[in-house]
């Protein structure tokens, strides 16, 4: 579907609107452990917080509001009840309202980025924002997928690994700055689109304590996939999940003749 | 009085994100059920958003506290004006003082959920000079005092944009309070300030002094005869004479001032004269409480932390960890210490509802104060001649520690709290 907004300069209208997704994901500081029966990793009683790279995502739609490029940010998870912290976190920072997609426990292993770019492209339908913003990927399934396969549905533009997002020359449309593996690519993209943040896109704020008991006062409406109409039905099948081999110990060599000798012994070099 | 040493040594954490993601330091306490982070929040004390302060506050220190800590107990000073700004912003020094001053207006169970996450700080010196801003040196201003006092001293305070410090204890006068010689007479319109403090936390860098002094000549009894003054530091008179140099919390400037004719307006005095002690004493459960709690997670860090060194330091042919003599007894310790939390907990929770906890929040401090002694002196055993230098954490924590069963209530003092609520306290023999 194609969503056509006003193309009058961006500064003088009364800003875009803003949906950022947010992922709960185990804390990048736990140590993960493997499943005794390998069917995945322990998540029970571990640390969970929101997915560093969705952060960024949410900082950077608070400062658009801040700039006034943005008029209203809203924040969406899809994911267990506890999802809902998640979510308290980013009205935390700064962002209007959060829509939380609840996604029962049993269907909860099974879900990809296939099922929550259609549930997003869903919401997109009925809440008509003129930015999505995600993390470029969460780091626990490392899939980078959900943000390009949603601008696929919606057929928007896409922007992924954006390092910097500001008004095009023109004012009319977004100017982002990519990281890609030549260095970084600039490039100009009409709205509605979908950005997904990268690393140095910003660096996130803490939520003051005044604003953690404000987020409580503000609205987080409840969905459903069933609601939605959407269908989540796995299409892949986890075999087994294990630890990365153990690392083995190195050598430590004196010359150079030695470094190559080493190496042909491994039979690494001819 | 001195107030509450924490120490905590971050333990470097696993990442699957790149570098520039590592905030910093910091895996949540390690030792509890899985070796992941905090277990989920069973206790009806702690809600979401005690948690979300909490990670807050733990962005703060890994920021803005841990990476300069070692530049601090060095330099034996912190930039107080600094960091109280950077914690006012983010409204953790006015948790529970009034809304109408820039407080957040809770109760004293989010102060227990941080005073937890202090422990996290790398030393002792600056969670105990933050706890003197927030919780020490201001409850009775933000209870008694006047509206243009607290517009003048405890807004700021809140803030960060002063530092406060606490004038109590004397040169002859700690434990026993009621015979501090401080005086602050009336003269017309005017308090003259007479005397001299020490061991006052920030007190070198502290732009004014919640003051303790005898202002009731007439009154006869020890307790009424003290009044609480605000004290702005740049006053002619006030002389800040040393930086006391201690065995441990070397990042808090400890001081000794001297007042010689000091004049402030009678404004100046918090609520009612003669009332000083008396206020003070309101907030000694919270400060014992407070002090109990911040202990928490560093001592729990620090058994952690000297489990791992066991495991890979040998001896003898095996790790040092598999002596039965070192698993066990760091068993032992992380007991104690679940307990000593259960109980601050338990104290917490009653004080919220309303509830007189002096016994309670004093068998706390008491118990924090001698587990921090025997913790560390057990854990630093282990390290061995490491243990020694000054190249572990342990080894700070060890000195730093070793304040709190003196500061905010000595353990004597603490036990005879207890045994005049057993009531086997002797009575005063007659004259």
């Amino acid at each position: 579907y194609i969503h056509i907004i006003n193309k009058a300069d961006m500064a003088a209208s009364k800003g875009l609107k803003i949906l950022v997704g947010c992922k709960r994901v185990i804390d990048y500081a736990v140590k993960v452990r493997v499943k005794p029966d390998r069917s995945g990793v322990v998540t029970e009683g571990v640390k969970h917080s929101m997915n560093p790279f969705d952060e960024i995502a949410v900082e950077e739609a608070v400062r658009m509001k801040e700039k006034k490029l943005a008029g209203e940010a809203v924040a969406i998870s899809v994911g267990p009840p506890q999802s809902q912290e998640t979510l308290r976190t980013a009205l935390a920072m700064g962002i209007d309202r959060a829509i939380h997609v609840e996604i029962p426990l049993a269907q909860l292993e099974k879900l990809q980025p296939i099922h929550v770019s259609k549930l997003l492209a869903k919401v997109c339908e009925s809440e008509k924002p003129d930015l999505v913003i995600l993390g470029k990927q969460a780091i626990d399934d490392d899939c980078n997928q959900t943000g390009q396969m949603l601008a696929a549905l919606l057929d928007w533009p896409q922007a992924t690994f954006a390092s910097k997002i500001e008004p095009s020359q023109d004012s009319k449309q977004l100017r982002v700055t990519r990281e890609v593996d030549g260095g970084l690519e600039t490039i100009d993209v009409s709205v509605p689109a979908v950005v997904t943040s990268d690393l140095r896109l910003n660096e996130p704020r803490y939520a003051t304590l005044p604003n953690i008991m404000k987020a409580k006062k503000k609205p987080l409406a409840k969905m459903s996939p069933d609601q939605l109409g959407v269908d989540l039905q796995p299409r892949q099948e986890v075999i087994s999940v294990e630890d990365p081999p153990v690392r083995k110990a190195g050598a430590k060599v004196e010359s150079v003749e030695d470094l190559v000798g080493k190496l042909r012994e491994k039979g690494l070099v001819k | 009085t001195v107030g509450r040493s924490f120490l905590c040594r971050p333990v470097v954490p696993y990442s699957s994100v790149s570098n520039a993601m590592r905030r910093s330091l910091s895996s949540a306490s390690p030792m509890s059920g899985s070796d992941a982070s905090a277990e989920p929040n069973t206790d009806k004390l702690f809600t979401a958003e005690h948690e979300a302060m909490r990670s807050t506050l733990r962005r703060i220190i890994e920021q803005d506290i841990n990476p300069y800590v070692d530049e601090w107990e060095a330099k034996e000073i912190f930039p107080a004006k600094q960091l109280f700004k950077k914690l006012g912003n983010a409204g953790l020094l006015g948790v529970t003082r009034p809304v109408e001053y820039g407080g957040l207006g809770l109760d004293y169970s989010y102060s227990v959920a941080l005073a937890e996450e202090y422990g996290r700080v790398n030393c002792g010196g600056v969670p105990m000079a933050i706890g003197v801003q927030s919780d020490m040196a201001t409850p009775a201003l933000a209870r008694f005092g006047s509206h243009e006092l607290k517009e003048q001293f405890l807004r700021p305070s809140i803030a960060g944009d002063l530092v406060a410090c606490l004038g109590v204890s004397e040169p002859t006068a700690g434990s026993d309070v009621a015979s501090i010689k401080t005086t602050a007479r009336r003269d017309g319109d005017d308090l003259v300030i007479n005397g001299s403090k020490m061991w006052i936390t920030s007190g070198m860098q502290a732009d004014w002094m919640c003051l303790l002094a005898n202002t009731e000549a007439s009154v006869k009894d020890p307790y009424l005869s003290k009044s609480l003054i605000c004290l702005p530091l740049d006053l002619p008179g006030v002389q800040r004479a040393r930086k006391i140099r201690k065995i441990g919390m070397h990042s808090s400037d400890t001081a000794q001032l001297f007042f010689e004719n000091v004049r402030v307006p009678a404004s100046y005095l918090i609520g009612e004269p003669g009332q000083g002690f008396i206020y003070q004493m309101l907030q000694f459960q919270e400060e014992r409480l407070f002090g109990a709690a911040a202990n928490l997670l560093g001592l729990e860090l620090i058994i952690q932390e000297t489990a791992e060194y066991a495991r890979q330091r040998k001896a003898f042919g095996q790790s040092l960890l598999d002596f039965q003599t070192v698993h066990f007894r760091l068993a032992e310790l992380l007991t104690e210490v679940e307990l000593l939390r259960s109980m601050v907990y338990r104290a917490t929770a009653k004080y919220v509802a309303g509830n007189d906890v002096t016994m309670l929040a004093s068998m706390a401090k008491l118990k924090a104060g001698r587990l921090v002694r025997e913790v560390t002196d057990s854990c630093l055993q282990y390290w061995g001649g490491m243990g020694f230098t000054d190249e572990v954490r342990v080894s700070r924590f060890y000195r730093d520690g070793r304040l709190l069963s003196i500061g905010a209530g000595a353990d004597e003092v603490m036990l005879s709290i207890i045994c005049k609520y057993m009531r086997t306290l002797p009575k005063p023999p007659k004259k």
